[in-house]
């Protein structure tokens, strides 16, 4: 056939280019919210009910300093990682099953159904009974949160696959685990990948929540528990540096880790604009 | 009444062995106002080096034909036989050039969709794969674009990659369902030629389904018209080579032929 020809592209000026890429609109609603913040504590003047801006960012220094807050992450993070992994591993197992069999498939259906509405943190008395007081517990409650939004999220990307791609799969003679792993997973990426965010928020809300209820008599409690103990001694500028560093770390899993996981798959692959 | 001649083999040709046989084939899907019957008692054979086109309007259950062929769908009753034996699966003797753009897999190059094609389908270790991955991305016209993610080229280009991919694992038959029908007309004539063209050069057999007259007449050497609601075998006509060429006299009077003896419905026909 006749050879094609290589498109040629023309690039953007300079100074376009370089605020293109950058969230600068975000910095300045960022600015504002914290103007507002900063302004409004001023003028309530109670640094028991809404500490300033100033006092609360100098409390998280402080505690990042004194290497309390890290320690009390860097707990709190192991145990949502352990958790995370496990609830993606298992609903990994269940979505496969589901997309090879039709017990599979109505077994995820019920399960799904049965066990997303209910919040995590509800299963905590439970998994209290069943592992005592301490990380087990949470990783149950957490697995639990992970689990069903992320397995719902797989499963629907599954079905959204076009039938014309899974047949081009199916004629290279692929079946089984290796269609799954090979057709359906990489196609349905950008849903699996969405899943996994909200799979990611649910875990740390419930692990927060979590660390709130049985912080006290733990020993070596997360961020939670930081926030728990701040207000028990009346710190409120900790509990607002404690809340920070959740959102912070919140920030930093979205912007780093999904926002180039999602540039090097499915937006290289065009299945979602940039 | 069956007005479908009992096909066989190429005409004049009793030496060529038969690849493909459609024995009393129908097929009919469930639907919520009950079984439709897509497809009625089709009966032919394909030896090997034919170009065998099914032509007909849509609703004749052509491409159904070629998904069971095809081994996507299998028929309700009847039997379709490869080298003797029957159809049960998809597999790579029969590589399927579809319609939709979105065969190719979006996550892989365009040099990667063959190379793993080739990996998968005929079980070849990655060096040889990627080797005659290019040598086919070449001959279909792609060699600047093999790094290229689906998503960046034309339609025309994706159909280009799924042909170089059809191609490269060698099927015993190429199975063709509509693959020019989603492109420009000038595209769509200039990608007929070159697949022509690939076809003659590797002596590969084809079953090729379209509802363009000059289409059918220009890729196939043996044409099966088709009646629609429910699919039945028409009539059968053989392309000779000189008739190929577009714009000669035979040309023309072939596509009268088919058009008035088969088609009395005028949107039927050119496309």
């Amino acid at each position: 056939m006749s050879e094609i020809a290589t498109p040629k592209f023309v690039r953007a000026p300079t100074l376009r280019r370089a605020l293109e890429g950058t969230p600068w609109r975000r910095f300045v609603i960022l600015a504002g919210f914290a103007l507002a913040w900063e302004l409004y504590a001023r003028w309530l003047d109670n640094a028991l009910l809404l500490p300033t801006l100033g006092a609360t960012l100098s409390a998280l220094w402080s505690a990042i300093l004194s290497g309390e807050l890290p320690s009390r992450a860097l707990t709190s993070l192991r145990v949502l990682i352990t958790g995370y992994a496990l609830g993606v591993a298992v609903a990994a197992v269940l979505t496969t099953l589901a997309a090879l069999s039709r017990w599979g498939n109505e077994a995820l259906g019920l399960l799904t159904s049965m066990f997303n509405p209910l919040p995590a943190i509800a299963l905590l008395p439970i998994a209290l009974l069943w592992f005592g007081v301490g990380t087990p517990s949470l990783i149950f409650v957490i697995v639990h949160s992970v689990l069903w939004p992320v397995a719902l999220a797989c499963y629907g990307g599954f079905l959204a696959v076009p039938p014309t791609l899974q047949m081009a799969g199916r004629n290279l003679g692929l079946s089984g685990g290796r269609f799954v792993a090979e057709i359906l997973v990489p196609a349905a990426f950008p849903q699996i990948l969405s899943g996994l965010r909200i799979g990611w928020a649910f875990a740390w809300r419930t692990l927060i929540a979590a660390e709130l209820v049985f912080g006290v008599s733990a020993r070596s409690g997360g961020i939670g528990w930081f926030i728990y103990t701040s207000r028990a001694q009346l710190e409120t500028a900790s509990v607002f540096a404690g809340l920070l560093t959740v959102i912070l770390i919140g920030l930093l899993v979205e912007g780093v880790i999904f926002r180039s996981l999602t540039r090097i798959t499915v937006q290289r692959w065009g299945q979602v604009q940039p | 009444m069956n007005v479908a001649p009992r096909l066989t083999g190429v005409v004049g040709d009793a030496a060529v062995p038969t690849l493909l046989e459609l024995d009393h084939v129908s097929i009919s899907y469930p639907t919520p106002d009950g079984n439709l019957t897509a497809v009625e008692d089709v009966s032919f054979k394909i030896a090997a080096g034919e170009r065998l086109v099914l032509l007909g309007p849509s609703g004749c259950g052509k491409s159904t034909l070629l998904r069971a062929v095809g081994g996507f769908l299998k028929p309700t009753a009847g039997e379709i036989r490869m080298d003797g034996r029957r159809i049960a699966a998809p597999g790579p003797d029969r590589m399927t050039v579809f319609q939709e753009f979105d065969q190719l897999l979006p996550w892989r190059t365009v040099l990667g969709n063959v190379r793993y094609a080739l990996e998968r389908g005929k079980s070849l270790p990655r060096r040889e794969a990627e080797a005659i991955a290019r040598r086919w991305l070449e001959r279909v016209g792609l060699k600047n674009f093999v790094d290229a993610f689906p998503h960046t080229l034309s339609g025309g280009m994706k159909q280009r990659v799924a042909i170089a991919r059809a191609f490269a694992l060698e099927p015993a038959l190429l199975l063709m369902d509509e693959p020019f029908a989603a492109l420009d007309a000038l595209t769509r004539r200039q990608m007929q030629d070159e697949l022509l063209k690939l076809c003659e050069e590797t002596g590969s057999t084809a079953l090729f389904v379209t509802h363009g007259i000059d289409e059918a007449i220009r890729v196939g050497t043996r044409i099966l018209a088709l009646t629609p609601h429910p699919g039945r075998l028409a009539a059968t006509f053989d392309v000779p080579p000189e008739t190929r060429a577009r714009g000669s006299s035979g040309f023309g009077e072939l596509e009268r032929r088919i058009q008035t003896t088969v088609f009395s419905t005028p949107e039927i026909g050119h496309v």
